[in-house]
């Protein structure tokens, strides 16, 4: 299908997209990558009146070594990550999740800020900055500032940055010599995650959970096992705990029960090494 | 934006996608629509010399881009030797999904000139076959690699 009809701006810098924004208000949309946008738009499930294109900009298109962090521009290609020297050393599970996101095409435009901004529970590179314990630069109106991935997803495609913001730099801790897992289960290859499940042990361990609520989400109840000393089986026997799986032609709330215990079990072994 | 080669100007509504444009504007109707979901990859096409759906891609996206589809693989009317190894690999049955095979198989070997069978396959994971011939465009793409005359994107 086609979409609604909109205008369309293209922005030339971070503070013309911005400004586009405030002018427009509640009709204006960014778009960067458009893969979740455009295929929004395509079922009229997403009619933005103003589409405020922020894809060409490139100086926002980075991955930096910041010291204890790597900095990744917001319109940075998926697969820019997948294919990075730097995250394949510092943060490998990163560019590990990068890679298992849709397939080589999608991977060409869709943008790691576009994707977190989206906060798609089902999607996967929100549970690896979760697992992670990274955090995005937001710009708007008032300035900058920082949003830790844990206070970011607020609600069913429901994120903390204002519709005035942009997200423009995401950062994710070193952890080279961290264990790590990502554990996707899906049917069909280029597929969303039925449930997925991203680990990283660095000392204390974090273990977050996909599509197994309304946001992507910590799993709390096996990340506060795990401090108290529990072992893998107990840890995984929580993995739903506190969580409100979706149901879908995919699943019902026992079945994504059920595979977030076996994927946080896999998830946990594979990070301690096992 | 610069579509085989030849520099196109024109308006489009904003939102027009990349697919329509070049099927219905250009009349280069090579490029396949056949979904409605961006899953099936029969829209591909190289932007940038890179594998995109032209189906999730507005036109106005493109602008200034250098855009290549099918009809812009071979040369002098020669074939390009993904199509010479599809052809002799029997890549094809109906040939709905070829084309954007094809952009997505060439896009896959200028990043990977020497795939595995399983980089094969997973490189062509967006990109489906209603006849299901997967076994022989797999055969193909791995003939094009190994031929080793350029394989690779255009
Ligand atoms: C066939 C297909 C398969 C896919 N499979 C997967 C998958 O397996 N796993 C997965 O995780 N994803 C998958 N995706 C989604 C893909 O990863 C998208 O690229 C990504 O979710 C969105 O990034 P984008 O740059 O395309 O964002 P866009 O579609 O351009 O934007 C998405 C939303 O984010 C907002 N936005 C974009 N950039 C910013 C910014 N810098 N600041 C603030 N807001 C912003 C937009 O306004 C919009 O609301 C798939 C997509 C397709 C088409
Ligand atoms: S028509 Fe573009 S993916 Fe199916
Ligand atoms: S040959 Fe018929 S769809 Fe692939």
């Amino acid at each position: 299908m086609i979409p609604a009809t909109f205008d369309y701006v293209e922005a030339e810098s971070a503070d013309a997209a911005l400004a586009a924004l405030a002018q427009h208000g509640d009709e204006a949309k960014l778009m960067a990558g458009g893969h979740s946008l455009i295929p929004l738009m395509r079922f009229r499930l997403a009619t933005p009146g103003v589409i405020v294109d922020i894809g060409r900009l490139s100086d926002l298109s980075y991955i930096n070594d910041g010291g204890d962090h790597i900095a990744i521009g917001a319109l940075t290609r998926h697969m820019a990550v997948e294919t990075s020297d730097l995250l394949t050393t510092e943060v490998p599970l990163l560019a590990h999740v990068a890679s298992q996101v849709g397939d080589p095409s999608v991977r060409h435009r869709g943008t790691i800020g576009g994707s977190i901004a989206h906060g798609d529970p089902a999607s996967d590179l929100p549970a690896a900055l979760l697992a992670l314990q990274g955090s995005v630069v937001v710009k708007g109106p008032g300035g900058e500032r920082v949003i830790p991935a844990g206070e970011l997803f607020t609600g069913f495609l429901e994120t903390a940055v204002g519709p005035d913001e942009m997200i423009t730099e995401v950062r994710v801790p070193k952890v080279p010599g961290a264990g790590w897992s990502y554990q996707k289960f899906n049917r069909r290859a280029q597929d969303w995650a039925i449930v997925g499940c991203a680990a990283v042990a660095n000392g204390s361990t974090t273990v977050s959970l996909v599509n197994m609520g309304p946001t992507p989400i910590l799993a709390s109840a096996v990340n506060d096992a795990l401090a108290s000393g529990a072992d893998v089986d107990a840890a995984s026997a929580v993995a739903a705990q506190g969580t409100e799986p979706p149901e879908d032609l995919n699943g019902d709330v026992e079945y994504r029960t059920a595979l977030a215990q076996v994927l946080v079990k896999r998830a946990l072994t594979e990070a301690s090494g096992g | 934006m610069t579509v085989n080669g030849q520099s196109r100007a024109g308006d489009v509504e904003p939102r027009t996608l990349l697919v329509h444009y070049l099927r219905d504007d250009l009349e280069l109707t090579g490029t396949n629509i056949g979904c409605d979901t961006s899953s099936c990859g029969a829209c591909t096409v190289h932007v940038g010399g890179e594998s995109v759906k032209s189906c999730t891609m507005l036109a106005v996206q493109a602008r200034g881009e250098d855009v290549t589809t099918i009809e812009g693989m071979a040369t002098n009317g020669e074939l390009h030797p993904m199509q010479q190894a599809f052809m002799e690999c029997h890549g094809l049955q109906c040939g709905y999904c070829t084309p954007g095979m094809i952009m997505a198989a060439t896009s896959l070997l200028a990043e990977n000139p020497n795939p595995t069978e399983a980089e094969v396959r997973e490189g062509l994971e967006g990109n489906l076959c209603r006849c299901t011939g997967y076994h022989n465009i797999v055969k193909a793409v791995l003939q094009a690699a190994d031929g080793g005359t350029n394989g690779g994107a255009s």
